[in-house]
């Protein structure tokens, strides 16, 4: 465990020392604080128009940094060959790929902290209402939904031959299942055979990350979800990271490296 | 097993074929049924031309390619179990490290790797910066390293572990005078502690100065294996013996 935390500990010093993401970062808070000061006379309906902006903002910022961060380990500790001198330690290529993630994680993690930590206080300072549990739930779902999504990036970029090609599949499969997930078994009853089949199938079948998505709540009424169903969500999410990274580790422990 | 007896390194029968890039059934034999055992405490020279095998048969040492067929193992453990790695220390032939940690965090994070507790660690990154002569860049990120600078730390690394098995690809490559001093004198002292090391180069001198074996390998095959003199025997110098047994022959010649 102490390799698997040391090995996550690089991923964040890398991370904090390229200053890739703070454009992105400071750019999300600004436009939050900023969507924070206008005052459309305080009409109601504008506020949550604003709030779903922010959060929606915050949504594909957490998307875009654990995709990103994710796609280029692998292929850079390759590209590098730093991957060498670390495997010829007593490491194994698991503990190495569960130290991955677990960085790129714990990062996006951190992220989250900040962009809600700003949210809460300015709709906090605007509205006067201080909804922690909520802003918790919401965000720890967010947090759970990105390990499914880091864990399925790390197994995408063993076999994408760059990081960008990874990166943009690993969006729009993302992106593709957040907005179609719940939308799928309707869908398919729409559709003839064998599509209604297949639909119904990829349906059953797909992690669904749609599930992990509270901003409604957050927006609209501050309604806690009930406690047994947050955990069953957490449970959902950690068997989905589980499955990806396992494939992953079928993926690169045989791999033939210096090809 | 006695430790003192058992081959440190033994490969046996061992051909490694890459793919051609784009044609599926055509092969590149980068290693070709070698045999070859380095014994325990012995400074063993690897030689070879460029294109030789060298670097692909310490891959399949260090579990990186497996072996097409044969076997390879390290201390009587076969390569491809990770803890056939704890005792080894490895260079590999380029040498890039994570540009954005300094040196020291480096090592702390491979000590780490390696289990080693905070005050052992602390003692040996002192010693080590000290020994490849780092101290005044130890603080800086690597990315601001010379080639020369990033091979020492290259070396600082392959001895974290204070390992039994050094395996170093071109370890004087891209040393000036003074670290190629320098790793020699590292050689020889590991030497007199019992260690054994493993070692490619293409600097004959040097490994006329400090092998006790070397073997020549051409084109994936062992052409030839033995101490210095054994192999310089009846030729000028180590380097003549290595021309005749790669087949040179001078193009100058009218
Ligand atoms: N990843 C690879 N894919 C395909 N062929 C490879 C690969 N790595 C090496 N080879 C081939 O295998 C042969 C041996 O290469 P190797 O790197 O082992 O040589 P070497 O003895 O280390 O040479 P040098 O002295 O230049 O370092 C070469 O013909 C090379 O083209
Ligand atoms: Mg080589």
């Amino acid at each position: 465990m102490n390799k698997i935390v040391a090995l996550a500990g690089v991923v964040i010093k890398e991370l904090y020392r390229r200053k890739d993401f703070y454009v992105l970062f400071v750019l999300t808070a600004l436009l939050t604080v900023a969507a924070g000061m206008v005052n459309f006379f305080n009409d109601d309906k504008i506020i949550r128009i604003v709030k779903d902006v922010c959060l929606m903002l915050i949504w594909v910022s957490a998307l875009i940094i654990a995709i990103v961060t994710t796609a280029r380990q692998i292929p850079a500790e390759r590209e590098a060959r730093t991957l060498f001198p670390l495997l010829a330690k007593p490491v194994s290529r698991g503990q190495v790929l569960a130290g991955k993630f677990l960085g790129c994680w714990l990062a996006t993690g951190v992220a989250l902290v900040v962009f809600y930590f700003f949210f809460a206080i300015i709709t906090g300072s605007r509205e006067h209402i201080w909804p922690w549990a909520v802003y918790f739930q919401a965000m720890w779902l967010q947090w759970f939904m990105l390990a499914i999504v880091i864990a399925m990036v790390l197994l995408g970029s063993l076999y994408f031959a760059a990081p960008s090609s990874t990166s943009t599949i690993s969006f729009i499969l993302v992106v593709g299942m957040l907005g179609l997930g719940s939308h799928l078994n309707t869908l398919a009853l729409q559709q003839p055979e064998p599509m209604q089949s297949l639909l119904a199938g990829i349906y059953f079948a797909m992690p669904h990350l749609e599930w992990f998505d509270l901003r409604d709540f957050v927006v609209y009424d501050q309604k806690l979800i009930a406690w047994p169903a947050f955990a069953l969500a957490t449970v959902y999410a950690v068997v989905w990271t589980g499955i990806f990274l396992l494939l992953a580790w079928f993926g690169f422990r045989r791999k033939n490296l210096s090809t | 097993m006695d430790p003192e007896t058992t081959n440190v390194i033994e490969v046996k029968c061992l051909t490694v074929r890459y793919p051609k890039p784009g044609l599926k059934q055509v092969f590149v034999t980068a290693v070709n049924q070698l045999a070859l055992a380095v014994h325990h405490g012995e400074v063993f020279g690897f030689l070879g031309p460029n294109g030789a095998g060298k670097t692909t048969t310490m891959n399949v040492l260090l579990g990186f390619v497996p072996p097409t067929s044969g076997t390879a193992s390290l201390f009587g453990i076969d390569v491809r179990q990770p803890i056939a790695r704890q005792r080894i220390g490895y260079l590999p032939e380029l040498t890039y490290y994570y540009k954005f940690l300094t040196a020291e965090e480096l090592l702390r994070f491979y000590a780490k790797i390696f289990g080693l507790s905070r005050a052992e660690t602390d003692q040996r990154i002192a010693k080590l910066i000290k020994l490849v002569g780092l101290e005044h860049a130890s603080k800086r990120p690597i990315k601001s390293y010379s080639k020369g600078m990033q091979q020492r730390v290259g070396l600082a690394q392959a001895l974290i572990n204070n390992p039994d098995l050094l395996i170093l690809d071109e370890p004087t490559s891209g040393l000036d005078p003074l670290g190629r001093m320098k790793v020699r004198e590292i050689i020889q002292r590991l030497k007199d502690e019992g260690k054994t090391v493993f070692f490619s180069s293409h600097e004959l001198g040097e490994v006329e100065a400090i092998c006790d074996r070397v073997a020549i390998v051409h084109e994936g095959q062992l052409k030839a294996v033995g101490t210095v003199a054994e192999i310089s025997a009846g030729h000028a110098n180590l380097e003549r013996a290595f021309l005749e047994v790669v087949g040179y022959q001078s193009t100058c010649q009218p």
